[in-house]
């Protein structure tokens, strides 16, 4: 009897059900490392044509030699910049504003993230889709009212706004705030009601709850919305370009943009440089909390 | 030392009533066990007295001192969750001394409270680990010990043991009782089940539609129980319940089930019973008062044929199943009574355990 179920066990319709199954997985893997492969030449391509340029001088970059190989390598586009007072001034300028821009939006998001996800007041679920509404607004729509409201800010109050680093301080939030506010909700609604009403009865108020049991609990959403705050703040583009012009003013974005091309003059070996090294500050953060990232949008989501 | 006392306790929910008006007086020290089915107002009631829910109506005093608009916090009770929630950034000693931390208490303090509690509970091993970690039994225990360390007023358990295993429950549910016997404050708890509600319970409330059916001592609940819900809701298996007609018989009275069985009522009840002659009623009585037919036929024993239907052996006991004019009942027997499926036996129902219940208004009579 035994005998008999062991060679069923074995049998053809078994190991043909496994073959097939292995079969389709391989082409699966096949496919998807095609797709892989194809994406990150995509992507990675930009990436090295920058740092191959950036090797170069203005004299091989123009002449008409093969544009993925350096002839003649040289760092004297690094050296220039990283010894030019106006290029180290974006920097810092975008460091700033992007360390503060992160406090900014992590002071304001997570205790309304914790208002909207767990103090149930009138209204509260409504304002909650309405935040995420907001983030839904293109900053290409919002700069010329927003540049308007400055000027008649600056009438009523002769404070001058426009062309002041720190207004970016004021505007950038508008974009990570709502953002960072709803991947909070998401996180802190995941947070079983019963944690919460265990730490009431042991004697905790509000705000003990949230800074003792909400953010170490909802700290992978919490690094998540600060990467995405910095990153935002890093590479934001088009509203210091529209409110910020002189050169002491200027971030990195647009400081290379607006420096580095003269007219019709473009200095390509020391614009790509500017970019690599202007990439650099993110991916950096990226390689620490890559983990907590992938996990934070995941859990965002699914709560949305 | 605490007592809770709530009167007229009402908790709306929009336009639903989920409690309607609930009196009950816990005295110090006292286990008191509310049990119902699901969708009684049993939790709601015990989230009332914990603060986490807002009292519609009435009031919920605790040592004579209303705390109707008393946080949580500061009411000096703590609870144990049905899902245990451990704080689970936190090892077993951070969680059990959470509240004590959060009140400032001396760190020596803490320790004396939390290595106390941990010997009770035998979980001194654990102190460093993560919930995680932890089995369901081991963190249910620390849930325990967390409330234990506080030294509150009043414990509160809501539906403890519901996410264990059964074998695991009934060692809960001793475990309980003896930390209860150790570390002796006033307890509400909350279950649906009957069993545990019996086994903890100095007295047990037993709940149903927002309202209290009964308050009483467990063995008095079940023998002398008020309503048609309780004589069927404590008790396992449950109470039998036939239709009946109560007659005049000469001098005493007949419960007549069916055409061919009527018992006579015992003496003692034809007084009470008197004043429903004729009226359509339901005679209760609980499995283990129909047994087999016994020689020495004592007093108010009715005897009556019954055809076997079902038949399951439990070894120490058997459960025999039958019909009386087609409602199923159900008898416990001597396992060496040698029920058989389809023979015709004879049973026996002491009439000193039957119930008589008015269709109406659900009281027993």
């Amino acid at each position: 009897m035994t005998a008999a179920e062991a060679t069923i066990d074995h049998g053809a319709p078994t190991r043909a059900r496994y073959g097939s199954m292995s079969r389709d997985r391989r082409w699966a893997l096949r496919w998807s490392y095609f797709f892989l492969v194809l994406f990150a030449i995509f992507f990675l391509t930009p990436p090295l044509y920058m740092f191959i340029t950036s090797l170069k001088t203005s004299h091989e970059i123009s002449a008409a030699t093969n544009p993925w190989w350096v002839f003649h390598p040289t760092l004297s586009n690094y050296i220039e910049l990283l010894t030019s007072s106006t290029y180290i001034t974006f920097f810092r300028n975008s460091a700033i504003v992007s360390i503060f821009v992160v406090c900014i939006t992590m002071l304001i998001s997570v205790p309304a993230a914790f208002a909207l996800a767990r103090m149930r007041f009138w209204g509260s679920a409504m304002l909650a889709t309405g935040v995420f509404l907001t983030y839904l607004v293109p900053d290409s729509l919002l700069f010329i009212p927003l540049f308007k409201m400055f000027a008649v800010f600056n009438e009523w109050t002769g404070i001058q706004l426009i062309n002041k680093w720190w207004v970016l301080l004021i505007v950038y939030p508008t974009l990570t705030v709502p953002f960072a506010t709803w991947i909070m909700i998401g996180y802190f609604a995941s947070i079983p009601k019963e944690l919460d009403e265990a730490a009431l009865m042991d004697g905790a108020n509000y705000r003990q709850i949230l800074m003792k049991i909400f953010i170490p609990v909802a700290l992978p959403g919490l690094i998540a919305a600060t990467i995405f705050a910095f990153t935002v703040s890093w590479a934001q583009f088009l509203y210091p370009l529209a409110f910020l012009t002189s050169p002491d003013q200027l971030v990195l974005p647009v400081g290379i943009i607006t420096t580095l091309i003269k007219g019709d003059v473009y200095n390509w070996g020391q614009i790509m440089t500017g970019a690599l090294l202007g990439a650099a500050p993110p991916l950096i953060i990226y390689a620490f909390l890559m983990d907590y990232y992938i996990a934070g949008l995941t859990a965002g989501a699914t709560k949305g | 030392m605490a007592q809770v006392t709530l009167r007229k306790i009402v908790k709306m929910y929009d336009d639903t009533e989920a409690v309607r008006g609930i009196d009950l007086d816990i005295a110090d020290k006292e286990f008191v066990v509310l049990v119902g089915p699901s969708g009684c107002g049993k939790s709601t009631t015990l989230r009332m007295i914990a603060g986490l829910e807002e009292i519609s109506g009435g009031e919920i005093a605790v040592d004579g001192e209303i705390v109707n608009d008393v946080p949580p916090k500061d009411r000096d009770m703590a609870m144990v969750f049905q899902n245990y929630a451990l704080y689970p950034h936190m090892s077993v000693y951070q969680n059990m001394s959470f509240g004590l931390r959060l009140k400032k208490y001396p760190k020596e303090e803490i320790d004396k409270r939390v290595q106390e509690a941990a010997r009770i509970l035998d979980i001194k091993d654990l102190l460093e680990r993560k919930p995680r970690q932890l089995s369901g039994g081991q963190r249910q225990r620390v849930a325990m010990g967390r409330a234990i360390v506080r030294n509150p007023k009043v414990f509160l358990f809501d539906e403890p043991l519901s996410n264990l295993d059964a074998k695991l429950r009934v060692q809960m549910r001793t475990e309980i009782k003896r930390v209860h016997q150790k570390v002796r404050t006033t307890t509400v708890y909350v279950t649906h089940d009957q069993v545990e509600a019996m086994t903890l319970a100095d007295r047990v409330v037993v709940m149903n539609k927002g309202k209290i059916e009964q308050i009483g001592a467990p063995n008095f609940l079940y023998h002398s129980p008020a309503t048609r819900f309780v004589a069927g809701f404590i008790g396992s298996p449950a109470m039998n319940f036939l239709p009946c007609k109560l007659e005049q018989a000469g001098d005493g009275l007949n419960v007549r089930l069916s055409d061919t069985i009527a018992f006579a009522v015992p003496a003692e009840r034809v007084q009470r019973y008197r004043p429903h002659v004729g009226q359509d009623l339901t005679f209760g009585i609980r499995p283990e008062h129909v047994t087999e037919a016994q020689p020495n036929g004592s007093k108010n024993l009715a005897m009556f044929d019954a055809g076997i239907e079902v038949v399951e052996p439990m070894g120490n006991e058997t459960m025999v199943f039958f019909s009386i004019n087609g409602t199923e009942v159900c008898g416990r027997t001597d396992p060496n009574a040698g029920a058989k499926v389809g023979a015709t036996a004879k049973m026996a129902a002491h009439l000193d355990h039957m119930h008589l219940i008015d269709n109406a208004s659900g009281r027993v009579l």
